[in-house]
């Protein structure tokens, strides 16, 4: 029986700065022993807990997918004790990953639908991992049309620029990148994602929409898939509680019954709208 | 399975057998005070008492437990990998333990152990190398109310025996394979014996005076009850201190923490509890339970409709009665799901 | 006992239905014997389960912090003397504020009954003017009220609030007899070795639910320094030295702003003798800078002063 609780070992094995102001770091992580990387197996919407001895753990949410091999890839924001001293590591160091964790999006129950992403600052990370996904030969054919409208504060401030860059010129995806206003050197669109949202109007008929930003921009895009139609079993968010444990044992991230680490992190808006608002 | 017969002038044979090759425990009176400790003897061991003042969930879940270790040494990163602390060496018993109190292990199972994933060892191990030999309760103190939350003085879930105090012995039912091993060389009971325990049994539910009504509880939505206005009220005086969740048999919620001293590194989960702010607050500084009021209501619908709705209808609470005995400002846990029901 | 209860009842009532605060907090009867509970009236109904007795222990001021609106408030000396310590922290207005005043009678320590009853359950206490009638299962007595006080209220020099808009009942005679300079602190007595062991013994039981600091008046930091996780100065396991670092750590901030309340005491679930550290404090502010907290509004607490004929130079 394994002990869920004791990370597995991983070695650093690239760390890129993401954003201009340096906030935010990629990091490569590579399985110490191959049986882990085999038992670590994930899909699009799951997290895990990166684990540095001395430090603790934080949850945070697969940026790769596993179409791309068994290295795994996080993004993380500078927040607090954890993830600084994260920011401070280099290649080469040895840290733990716990997981995989939570649920995933529902991409298999969606085969044949046409899928349409909606992504706001750094919570874009899972659904990278979902567009490579996606995009993988095994899977395209699964799906119909495939949208993808991401945005951030300005043009530094985006994540994954050469991944996006690749999907826009595959033409496998209609990909609508944006950034808040006009900045030199930027030639895409500008606005805000909500605004943005409305313009390429996607449609409801046979779809599911993956939501994923900051509490702002959720507030404003509802309302858009709203007036375009949309139901709320067609909508899918992914949460985000303070965590602990990531198997629903230790109690903190519940919202109402549903723990966010094992129930969730993805929702349904047809399952937030019961649920009390705490998160 | 089995009921026999332990007199009591065999009391001291009977514990020795316990305890040779396992480690016993009982309440005990210390400093004025009913606790958990090592036994040997029966007269070390009290036989009449209502219950502990803390529940025994520090046996499979201790406040502070080393998890894991690593070493912090320059030049070896190979020490950062944690390596998880071993199990327990030795099996053990816990006698005279409440009917309560075993039931409450029993909701937490359904907690600690869920799939592969959801899978606590720590937990699991400790469970499976500890026989509970439970003692009935004969006389329920005003603040139990077990029967209303679906236990019973007598009641057998989660042990392996069960003695029932008869006056001049005590009637021992042994309720698993484990607890037949230990009772199993006893001498049978007479039908005198168990016609004795029933009535027991009877009058000891008839003793359990208040209780809480669970019907509309179960049947109203979970935004219902949230939404209703008796938090406003229930949270006023609430002090939002440990004290309710850390002396609940049924409580089990935890912070991990990391530790180190010079070169030695542990991951050590402790106790922690809904009621401080500190347990939901985001590293970006919001609180998705913010208020008291919010943390208050975690409570109570955690225990009462969260618990229920997600584990086939058990109810986070044995109604041990610890909380309302404890509570500083007298937060009255019976009330409270009145007053949801109501 | 019953009378006062009696009057602050009437007073509530009054206040309320002239309008003249939004919410008297006051005591109710418990659900368990001998444990009244902080009660919020809001309407002149809600006031009839206004109680007093032997067995007010909490200590209300708690309750006046960041609480908007006009409030009336119960309260003995102790409590007058928190109530003072808020408003010179400028926590809120002495107008904002009525001062139902009652001269305390000596609150009881349930945990000294009960111990005068192992191992049995008590069910009811009925209150008589010098004594308490403990009944249970399967037994009877009565005890000398003065015998079960609190240690705190045997050894408390003010009994009557030192602030009041309305008295109930007379003012009473002051303290009950007990010498605070001779019980405080019992490690004075010890070698260091020995206090240490003291301290740990003190402490053994602590389960660090904080009720303690929660039930305490003077504990109303937005983020306590037990909860601050950056830098972290305490750790948060049951190890003795991080429980005695919260122990150490919060008496020192009590320090002269400690009014020997004694809530801390009460509401601990474990019964652990807390104030031997905050009531030796109390006594060195007492010696040092002759100051006792919370008697006067616009007094300067000691801590929070500096004076350039300060003694001590290490400041300088
Ligand atoms: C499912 C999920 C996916 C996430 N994905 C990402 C991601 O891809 N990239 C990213 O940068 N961030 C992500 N986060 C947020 C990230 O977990 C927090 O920013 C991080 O835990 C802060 O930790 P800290 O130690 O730096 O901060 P501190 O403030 O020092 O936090 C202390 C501890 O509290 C807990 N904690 C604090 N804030 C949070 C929080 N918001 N969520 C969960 N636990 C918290 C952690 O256990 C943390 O170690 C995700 C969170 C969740 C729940
Ligand atoms: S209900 Fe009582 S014991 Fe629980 S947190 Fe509130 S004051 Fe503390
Ligand atoms: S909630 Fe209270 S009565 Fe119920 S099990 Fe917990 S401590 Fe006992
Ligand atoms: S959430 Fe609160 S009530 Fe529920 S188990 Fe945790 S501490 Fe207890
Ligand atoms: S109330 Fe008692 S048990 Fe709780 S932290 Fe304070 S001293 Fe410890
Ligand atoms: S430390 Fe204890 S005695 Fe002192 S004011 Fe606070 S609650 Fe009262
Ligand atoms: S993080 Fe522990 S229950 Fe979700």
């Amino acid at each position: 029986m394994r002990n869920t609780y004791v990370p597995y070992p991983v070695s650093i094995k690239e760390v890129r700065v993401e954003t201009e102001d340096k906030q935010l770091k990629s990091f490569w992580l590579q399985f110490l022993n191959s049986e882990d990387a085999s038992a670590f197996n994930y899909t699009p919407g799951q997290f895990a807990e990166l684990s540095i001895s001395g430090y603790g753990e934080i949850p945070i949410g697969i940026a790769s997918s596993p179409t791309e091999g068994r290295d795994l890839l996080f993004t993380v924001n500078k927040v607090g004790s954890v993830s600084s001293r994260l920011h401070n590591m280099k290649a080469g160091d040895i840290m733990g990953v716990r997981g995989p964790l939570g649920n995933s999006y529902p991409l298999r129950a969606a085969k044949g639908k046409n899928i349409v992403i909606v992504a706001g600052g750094f919570a874009v990370t899972t659904l990278r991992s979902t567009m490579n996904w996606l995009l993988h030969p095994d899977h395209r054919g699964d799906y119909g049309e495939i949208t993808f409208i991401y945005g951030a504060r300005t043009p530094g401030m985006l994540l994954y620029t050469q991944e996006w860059t690749a999907w826009q010129n595959s033409g496998q995806a209609k990909v609508c990148v944006t950034v808040d206003r006009e900045a030199p050197g930027w030639s895409g669109l500008v606005g805000f994602v909500p605004t943005v949202t409305g313009d390429v109007a996607p449609k409801p008929d046979n779809a599911i929409a993956l939501i994923c930003g900051p509490p702002i921009m959720i507030k404003f895009t509802q309302p858009v898939f709203d007036k375009l139609g949309w139901q709320s079993d067609q909508i899918i968010m992914s949460l985000e509680n303070r965590m602990k444990c990531g198997i629903g044992i230790c109690g903190r991230c519940n919202v109402g019954p549903e723990y966010v680490c094992k129930d969730g992190p993805v929702f349904t808006k047809t399952q937030l709208d019961k649920l009390p608002r705490e998160y | 399975m089995s009921q026999k017969i332990l007199a009591k002038n065999k009391l001291d044979a009977f514990l020795q057998g316990l305890c040779r090759d396992q480690d016993l425990f009982a309440p005990v009176m210390k400093d004025g005070k009913v606790g958990w400790a090592p036994v040997a003897t029966a007269d070390q061991a009290l036989w009449d008492f209502s219950n502990t003042e803390m529940s025994p969930k520090d046996f499979f879940f201790p406040q502070t437990e080393c998890m894991m270790r690593f070493k912090n040494v320059q030049g070896d990163p190979q020490g950062m990998i944690m390596q998880a602390e071993p199990a327990l060496n030795r099996p053990r018993v816990l006698l005279n333990i409440r009917p309560c109190d075993a039931k409450a292990f029993q909701v937490l199972d359904l907690i600690f152990v869920q799939d592969e994933m959801t899978n606590d060892l720590y937990w699991r191990d400790k469970r499976e190398k500890t026989t509970l030999i439970g003692l009935a309760c004969n006389d329920p103190c005003p603040t139990c109310f077990c029967t209303t939350v679906g236990s019973n003085p007598h009641g057998t879930t989660g042990l392996d025996v069960l003695l029932v105090d008869l006056g001049d012995k005590f009637l021992a039912q042994a309720l698993t394979a484990k607890g037949e091993a230990l009772v199993g060389d006893l001498p049978a009971a007479a039908g005198g014996d168990e016609a004795k325990a029933a009535e027991l049994k009877k009058a000891a539910e008839g003793k359990i005076s208040g209780g809480v009504a669970m019907d509309k509880v179960n049947s109203r939505e979970v935004m219902e009850l949230y939404d209703a206005p008796l938090w406003d009220r229930v949270m006023e005086s609430c002090l939002n201190c440990g004290t309710c969740t850390f002396c609940c048999p049924t409580c089990h919620c935890f912070d991990i923490q990391d530790e180190t001293q010079g070169q030695d590194g542990r991951r050590v989960r402790n106790w922690d509890y809904c009621m401080s702010w500190l347990f939901t607050m985001h590293g970006t500084g919001h609180n998705p339970r913010g208020t008291k009021k919010d943390r208050v209501r975690q409570r109570f619908m955690h225990k009462f409709k969260y618990i229920p709705v997600k584990r086939g209808g058990e109810i986070g609470c044995v109604g041990c009665g610890r909380c309302v005995r404890l509570c500083p400002v007298n937060i009255d846990v019976r009330q409270v799901v009145n007053d949801m029901n109501a | 006992m019953e009378a006062i209860a009696q009057k602050i009842r009437e007073a509530a009532k009054r206040l309320l239905s002239e309008g003249k605060v939004d919410v008297v907090i006051g005591y109710a009867k418990g659900t368990v014997p001998m444990r009244e509970y902080p009660y919020f009236a809001y309407t002149p109904e809600e006031a009839e389960n206004l109680t007093w007795s032997s067995f007010c222990c909490n200590n209300l001021a708690l309750y006046t912090i960041r609480r908007p609106g006009r409030m009336a408030v119960v309260a003995q000396g102790c409590v007058s003397r928190n109530l003072v310590n808020l408003i010179n922290e400028n926590q809120f207005k002495r107008d904002d504020l009525y001062v139902i005043g009652v001269n305390s009678p000596g609150m009881v320590d349930r945990r000294k009954v009960q111990a005068l009853f192992p191992g049995k359950t008590i069910t009811e206490v009925i209150e008589e003017p010098e004594h308490l009638l403990v009944k249970g299962q399967g037994f009877e007595e009565r005890l000398e009220r003065k015998k079960v006080f609190r240690s705190n209220c045997l050894t408390c020099v003010q009994r009557n609030p030192v602030i009041s808009d309305e008295m109930i009942g007379e003012v009473g005679p002051e303290g009950h007899g007990g010498n605070i300079d001779k019980v405080a602190a019992p490690w004075e007595k010890l070698v260091p070795a020995e206090r240490w062991t003291e301290m740990q013994e003190t402490l053994k039981d602590c389960i660090r639910c904080y009720a303690c600091r929660d039930a305490c008046p003077l504990c109303y930091c937005h983020v306590c320094f037990v909860d601050e996780a950056q830098p972290q100065w305490c750790g948060k396991t049951q190890d003795e030295a991080d429980v005695a670092t919260f122990h150490i750590l919060r008496a020192f901030h009590c320090a002269g702003r400690c009014t020997d309340c004694g809530a801390c005491e009460s509401a601990c679930p474990q019964g652990i003798k807390m104030r031997r550290l905050t009531s030796k404090i109390e006594k060195d502010i007492r010696a040092l800078y002759g100051y006792r907290p919370g008697m006067e509004i616009g007094a300067q607490p000691p801590m929070s002063l500096f004076k350039p004929n300060d003694p001590q130079d290490f400041i300088k």
